[in-house]
């Protein structure tokens, strides 16, 4: 029926295994602050991407308006920089009409969260199948620095002189809320693993949500140490691994166990608790992705990183595609002209 | 008994009761045979804001009213010869429309003593000689309907339900129409209820009889058949042919439509239609909210699609920063906006005609947009081709305004035939060597449509301000100065790509009439009536608002004195006098309700006095 895309169809020839990061850099000059966060994501995009098996014309970069929303322009595909907060809107137009693209958003913590809020909760409810990269730098920079919608309460910025009183959105919880399918974290510092979730939301049918914590060293350096650097990340992240129990520490000598609803460190090391006794990661368990989200709200639990929650389920452009199939299996093909001539009608001599 | 039969030019009747009297149906029914008899017509529905409003009272009545001749009908007519009504507060609310010796119709058994004093009556005016200077039959309809059921065993509340069927098959009498295209209409619709069948042709067969046997009707009325242009004709209403003429401009562009759309009042309709033609090429998107709507729909455009995003003017306020994003990415887009009585929420689901400020001129900074609108409810079928002819050929968002009264009234249309419709196909860019994304046609000025999916044609669009041809961002001062320039002269050319505007009447004269979108009828009608008097007065109604046609200041200079009649306070005579520098006189009253003929000609009969 659509013309259009067929014939693009059999113009992608190209072989994608021969891509390498460099075919994803596009000529525009990078104009991020030396230093910031968002290099790191690019990079790691860009060295990703190769492995995916995509055509590079059949990838949409969209965005809203940010730093991060910069990010269409560095990526040698076809990009999209909306308007502000608006990005997931036309990301889902665009996979309605062209189901055959591979459609990724970029957007930020106040592009995305606050803005752009009520898109990306539908986003997410309704599965469609694009991939969301939410730079978090907890603070609005391209404004320079207003607290934003994550940002900590207490956080001292431009607009809260005195110490931000808002309470501040997780966007785990968020997207957990909204029913998203697909769910995960990652750091700009940790390239490996950040690599390793790109792919993941890539190979995700549905859609996929990806929290990157990112460091604005202009206006909020430092809001992610914590988890970053070396002599404290160890006991400050835990990774999440499918299957596995929840151990951290410098010396897995950590791990976290359910305590009723509640998850709580215990030690390893006294032999009070073994392995046994933790809480073991399933992607698929939305009630424990639920509860693993949250403990980044809770006191003295590590932050998760990694795949929180991962199921398959009917995405909206299959249930199109089928139901517009289905409607042709049973009507046929509609004839515009027989539409016009149908129901009542009369002639005039 | 002898009845006299007498011949009328054109009849306006009102059906009108309670929410749950089926209103809207009766005058449908009455419609539908009266276009099959081959008068020309038009309807216009007018239902309560609430979708329940308490039974008997004024807020919950509902009506329809329909306007048919054996002449060309342009409107659905300014007073009633006929009121057809269910209850006291259907007379209360519409007595006013009915011309003096007008014929009332009343089910008497509804003019109880709640119902008077829920509408307001402190004695009845069916028995308290106030309707003197109308033709009053009071019928005992409910108690008539019940006796042609008696033998049914159906329930009470289903009886009830039926005698709408009385009043219609009673108006069929006197208007002297068949009853078979709605016993036809009847069998189908209720053919898995034989009951309803059988009671539903029982009270309408005993409407008709009621006429022919009681000697309280001594007349009937005849309207002949309308000298129409020959063809196949069906009824339409302008939320209908918009949807159908966004489908014809996809197939004629040879591409999918895609609608992104948030429900409102009036313009609902065109979602609602749209969605049920998956098999058509069609997918509708109901979105979050007015800003995904188009926004969903720019990303859809984006991706090759005939895109469209419908709504009301509290919706094209939210649309308004994507509308600027949609002309700096220059992409084909259509908005349609069926125009409501504002500002803010206003009265949803009344008329009015002052949104066109907005949609010319409504946006941050310089974002000019072609602006049509349509005349009738079928014009919205040719405006809306026309918006996607448009917006396809010049890689521009199209703002279609349209509004809530020709958005629900229907009348008659002459089905086109797709092959004279003229193919408005885009060529895509495909190829990497000459590709420049901001690259321009010589004539139309417009950007290559390049989509994703397409090898080596990689690009990047987005709302910030771009380089000349090759589409990158640029914040050179120069640069923008001229981008800015060019946006606006793209849109001014395509006054070379319309036809010039033409005048109804005499090119020179006393008096010019300048309108625009759904009071043409009225204002048409009553040019028509005052040239048969000899007056010096001509009409041009305007199609294209944004740009304005060529030969517009020319036409203007020709006549001593210009009359802008809008249901606003005075938006197009605003443009007019800024671009032609001349003198005119507004008409302007914004009642939530369409002109009526009558009060143009008293306008036109001042001026020229």
């Amino acid at each position: 029926m659509n013309l259009v895309y067929k014939t693009l169809n059999q113009m992608n020839t190209a072989n994608t295994q021969k891509y390498t990061f460099k075919d994803f850099q596009s000529d525009q000059e990078v104009r991020w602050c030396p230093g910031c966060g968002d290099y790191s994501i690019l990079a790691q995009v860009q060295r990703t991407f190769p492995e995916l098996g995509i055509p590079k014309e059949k990838i949409v970069f969209v965005s809203g308006i940010g730093c991060s929303s910069r990010f269409p322009y560095y990526m040698n595909t076809y990009g999209f920089h909306g308007i502000h907060g608006r990005a997931t809107a036309i990301a889902t137009g665009l996979k309605v009409a062209r189901p055959d693209l591979s459609v990724w958003v970029a957007t930020g913590d106040g592009d995305g969260m606050s803005i752009g809020g009520n898109h990306f909760i539908h986003a997410c409810r309704r599965n469609i199948d694009i991939k969301i990269l939410l730079f978090n730098n907890q603070i609005y920079g391209l404004t320079k620095g207003q607290f934003s919608p994550t940002s900590v309460q207490g956080q001292i910025t431009k607009s809260s002189p005195y110490g931000n009183i808002d309470q501040p959105f997780n966007p785990l919880t968020l997207a957990l809320g909204s029913q998203a399918t697909f769910v995960a974290r990652s750091l700009d510092r940790d390239p490996k693993h950040l690599q390793l979730m790109i792919k993941r939301a890539a190979e995700h049918k549905g859609v996929a949500f990806l929290e990157i914590y990112q460091n604005c060293n202009v206006f909020n350096d430092g809001a992610f140490e914590l988890y970053t650097e070396k002599d404290t990340k160890d006991d400050n992240v835990i990774v999440l691994e499918n299957g596995k129990p929840l151990i951290f520490g410098k010396n897995k000598e950590k791990g976290i166990r359910l305590n009723g609803f509640t998850p709580e460190v215990v030690s390893l090391k006294d032999g009070t608790f073994s392995p046994d006794d933790l809480i073991v990661h399933n992607e698929k368990d939305s009630m424990l992705a639920f509860i693993i989200a949250n403990m980044s709200n809770l006191p003295n639990l590590p932050r998760p990183i990694g795949v929180l929650y991962a199921v398959n389920k009917p995405t909206y452009n299959e249930l199109l595609e089928n139901q517009i199939k289905e409607i042709i299996n049973k009507k046929g093909i509609g004839d515009l002209e027989k539409l016009f001539y149908s129901g009542e009608t009369w002639e005039i001599k | 008994m002898n009845k006299t039969i007498k011949s009328l030019e054109e009849v306006t009747i009102r059906f009108a009761g309670d929410s749950g009297d089926g209103m809207q149906l009766t005058g449908g029914q009455f419609t539908t045979t009266t276009a099959f008899v081959g008068n020309d017509l038009a309807t216009l529905p007018d239902y309560p804001a609430e979708i329940r409003a308490p039974a008997g009272s004024l807020a919950g009545v509902s009506s329809f009213q329909i306007h048919f001749g054996a002449k060309e009908i342009r409107t659905p007519g300014d007073q009633c010869d006929c009121l057809v009504v269910m209850n006291p507060a259907a007379l209360k609310a519409y007595l006013k429309c009915l011309k003096d010796g007008g014929t009332i119709i009343a089910n008497s058994d509804n003019f109880t003593e709640k119902n008077l004093k829920l509408a307001g009556y402190d004695t009845n005016p069916l028995e308290d000689g106030s309707l003197g200077r109308y033709q009053c039959f009071s019928i005992e309809i409910s108690k008539l309907t019940q006796n042609a059921l008696s033998d049914m065993n159906l329930s009470p509340k289903l009886v009830d339900k039926t005698k709408n069927f009385f009043a219609l098959g009673l108006t069929y009498w006197m208007y002297n129409r068949p009853i078979e295209p709605t016993l036809k209409w009847i069998k189908e619709k209720f053919a898995k209820q034989p009951d309803i069948i059988e009671a539903n042709t029982r009270v309408l067969k005993a409407g008709y009889a009621y006429g022919e046997t009681t000697e309280i009707f001594t007349t009937r009325y005849e309207v002949e058949p309308a000298q129409l242009p020959p063809g196949k004709y069906r009824s339409i209403t302008g939320n209908e042919a918009t949807a159908w003429g966004l489908m014809a401009a996809a197939k004629k562009a040879n591409l999918e439509l895609f609608l992104g759309s948030y429900p409102i009042t009036p313009a609902s309709e065109i979602l609602h239609e749209l969605s049920k033609y998956k098999n058509y090429g069609v997918k509708t998107f109901q979105a979050e909210d007015e800003i995904a709507g188009i926004t969903s729909a720019i990303g859809a455009a984006y991706g090759g699609a005939l895109a469209a995003t419908t709504t009301s003017g509290p919706g094209m306020a939210l649309k308004t920063e994507a509308l600027g994003l949609a002309v700096m990415l220059e992409l084909p887009l259509i908005v349609v906006d069926v125009q409501r009585g504002g500002p803010s929420t206003g009265l949803p689901t009344k008329t009015e005609q002052a949104d066109l400020l907005q949609a010319v001129y409504g946006r941050n900074s310089e974002a000019p947009i072609p602006v049509l609108a349509a005349s009738s409810p079928t014009d919205c079928f040719d405006v809306t081709f026309e918006a996607a002819r448009i917006a396809i050929k010049f890689m521009t968002p199209v703002i279609v305004l349209t509004d809530g009264y020709i958005a629900n009234g229907a009348e008659p249309w002459l089905i086109p035939k797709l092959s004279e419709l003229p193919d408005i196909s885009p060529k895509f860019a495909t190829d990497p060597t000459t590709f420049q994304p901001y690259s321009r046609d010589e004539i139309t000025l417009s950007r290559p449509w390049a989509i994703p999916g397409t090898p080596g044609l990689e690009h990047r669009i987005g709302g910030l301000e771009k380089s000349h041809i090759y589409g990158n961002i640029s914040y050179d001062p120069d640069n923008h100065d001229f981008m800015v320039k060019l946006r606006a002269k793209k849109i001014s050319n395509i006054v070379n790509d319309i036809p010039p505007a033409t005048v109804y009447g005499g090119t020179t004269g006393e008096l010019l009439i300048i309108s625009w979108g759904s009071t043409f009828g009225a204002i048409r009608s009553a040019v028509e009536n005052k040239q048969s008097q000899g007056k010096s007065v001509s009409h041009m109604h305007l199609k294209y608002i944004n740009p304005l046609q060529k030969n517009l200041g020319e036409i203007c200079r020709n006549f001593k004195k210009i009359l802008v009649p809008e249901i606003n306070l005075g938006q197009l005579i605003k443009i007019l006098r800024d671009k032609f520098l001349i003198d005119a006189i507004g008409y302007n009253m914004v009642r939530g309700l369409p002109f009526r003929a009558i009060e143009i000609e008293t306008i036109i009969d001042e001026i020229l006095k």
